[in-house]
């Protein structure tokens, strides 16, 4: 094998440009990008789902400090609508409450109408009065200052500052946002596990490529890495299927429930699916570790 | 890389090696030999005399029951795992099933283990053009190994085994799928191989091609090896 002097390179070899040493397709990745797609699209659900749990317990714990509600019993020399008009000025001058307002007595015999009727039996019921307050979000007046204040001026009254409710509304939400992120996490393991499963099947279907790899003096991490790529970009792929997927459901879901989202349960804003480009990314790092940490193990295996 | 070896020092040193598959009998037996730099052998025996073993053993392919193996002044045993793909770029092989890709068109079966040494397209396409015209496949470069003969298939690997000018050379039956025409071609391309430096051993029962070659002959009978000198010179 002699080198002539002057070599002429043929066109089309000059042209060249390296081949993929892995085969283009296999039968089998359609059916992984579906199963990994479907994985990042339930993943997606459920990190809206958790943003949604996390927004709505905000809300909620917003509504209960920024408010409480007291209620007067009206002494025998008075009338029930000037004790409450009598708390409501003495609870507007303690620090911290914003305003306070008595609830007329149509109000009161409202909230209780769903249990006793409209019947006349309210107009001889000593109903009493409520007064609802609501306090400074930067340092709300605590329960104990407003009960000092309501019997300093005399007020025979019950401050509720709803704090036997938020405990476990609190608790309540952090369980739904625990639970949604468990559940995400769950899918990205499943995901990771069926990357690995298919990785393994895809280095026993190419067991005749490893071969000759080796053969020609092919490093493990170089081996490795051909799969590290392809499943990295199927799971890219299929993240972006997925998200879409997703997407186009929170979107549908927020559109269908105006303003609060699907549910004042779980409310949705369209700021959450700006977190949903995340996910191909996250599939194709996900897909690409356990691709890397699988290979790398059967190839130590062999020979 | 392996520690550096004096340049005398036997490329292939063999020293009471035996391979077993599993618990059946030994396949190789007490094999003692050593391969100068240089050298040209063939390796004869009967078909399961043990040839394409010996041959995996050589190429890193098997590892030995016992006994101690030598490569480029190298302790075998001894190598990480991470050595191996620097020690396999020296050896060029052609195994009897030919293991070329069938997703790669010639040109880029052969170019594959200048890709795997890192050398850009543009650096070798000049050389894998002028290899594949020279064992004439010029004309088939984009073709690939299912619409190729068995003779072109076989010439194919062989093109890939020399394609990086190897420091040694294994063949297991490199003539077996082609014509008389072309296995004399081929064997012109070994011995070429070899006069430019390259240790070549080629397991083959052709017993016309070895008899006339006059090269040494390291034959196995009954899983043991025995050298013969060459019938008559080349």
């Amino acid at each position: 094998m002699s080198e002539p002097a002057a070599r002429t390179v043929p066109p089309a070899a000059r042209r060249r440009r390296a081949a993929p040493l892995l085969p283009p397709r296999d039968a089998r990745d359609g059916a992984l990008v579906f199963v990994v797609a479907t994985l990042c699209f339930l993943a997606c659900l459920a990190v809206v789902a958790a943003l949604g749990a996390d927004r709505a317990a905000s809300g909620w714990r917003g509504e209960l400090t920024g408010s409480a509600t007291v209620v007067v019993r009206p002494r025998a020399d008075e009338t029930a609508d000037s004790a409450a008009a009598r708390a409501a000025e003495t609870l507007a001058g303690v620090r911290g409450v914003v305003e306070a307002d008595a609830l007329e007595r149509e109000k009161a015999d409202a909230l209780l109408e769903p249990w006793l009727g409209k019947d006349d039996i309210l107009k001889d019921l000593p109903v009493p009065r409520l007064v609802s307050v609501d306090l400074d979000s930067r340092s709300p007046a605590s329960a104990a200052d407003m009960d000092r204040a309501l019997k300093a001026a005399g007020i025979d009254a019950t401050v509720d500052d709803h704090s036997l409710w938020l405990k476990d509304v609190l608790r309540a939400a952090a369980i739904a946002r625990a639970a949604a992120i468990a559940v995400a996490t769950l899918i990205a393991a499943a995901a990771a596990a069926v990357i690995v499963f298919a990785t393994r099947a895809g280095l026993a279907a190419r067991g005749d490529v490893v071969s000759v790899l080796h053969l020609a003096g092919a490093e493990d991490g170089f081996i490795a890495d051909l799969f590290v790529v392809r499943f990295a970009r199927m799971a890219a792929l299929a993240g972006l299927f997925g998200a879409g997927g997703a997407a186009a459901l929170a979107a549908l879901a927020r559109l269908a429930g105006g303003g609060q989202g699907l549910t004042p349960v779980l409310p949705l804003a369209w700021s959450d699916l700006m977190v949903l480009p995340a996910c191909p990314l996250i599939a194709a790092l996900v897909a690409a570790l356990a691709a890397r940490a699988t290979a790398l193990r059967l190839l130590g295996e062999t020979t | 890389m392996t520690d550096a070896a004096p340049d005398d020092a036997p490329v292939v040193r063999f020293d009471g090696v035996g391979l077993r598959y599993g618990r059946s009998p030994e396949v190789l037996r007490d094999l003692t030999f050593e391969l100068a730099p240089g050298s040209f052998h063939f390796l004869t025996g009967a078909s399961g005399a043990g040839k394409t073993s010996l041959l995996r053993l050589i190429h890193l392919a098997l590892k030995p029951s016992r006994g101690l193996i030598s490569l480029f002044g190298a302790d075998v045993a001894s190598l990480k795992r991470r050595q191996l793909p620097m020690m396999r770029r020296r050896i060029g092989v052609v195994l009897q099933d030919k293991r070329l890709l069938e997703h790669l068109n010639a040109f880029d079966n052969v170019a594959l283990p200048l890709r795997l040494a890192g050398r850009k397209p543009a650096d070798y396409a000049g050389d894998v053009a002028e290899l594949l015209t020279w064992v004439g496949l010029g004309e088939r470069m984009d073709a690939y190994p299912q619409a190729l003969s068995g003779g072109e298939q076989q010439r194919l690997a062989i093109a890939r085994a020399v394609v990086n000018r190897p420091e040694i050379l294994l063949a297991d039956e490199p003539t077996g799928d082609v014509d008389h025409e072309m296995a004399l071609r081929i064997l012109r391309l070994f011995v070429e191989l070899n006069r430019l430096g390259t240790t070549v051993l080629i397991a083959s029962h052709d017993e016309a091609l070895v008899a006339g070659s006059g090269r040494a002959i390291l034959h196995l009978e009954g899983g043991r090896l025995e050298r013969i000198a060459p019938a008559r010179p080349l």
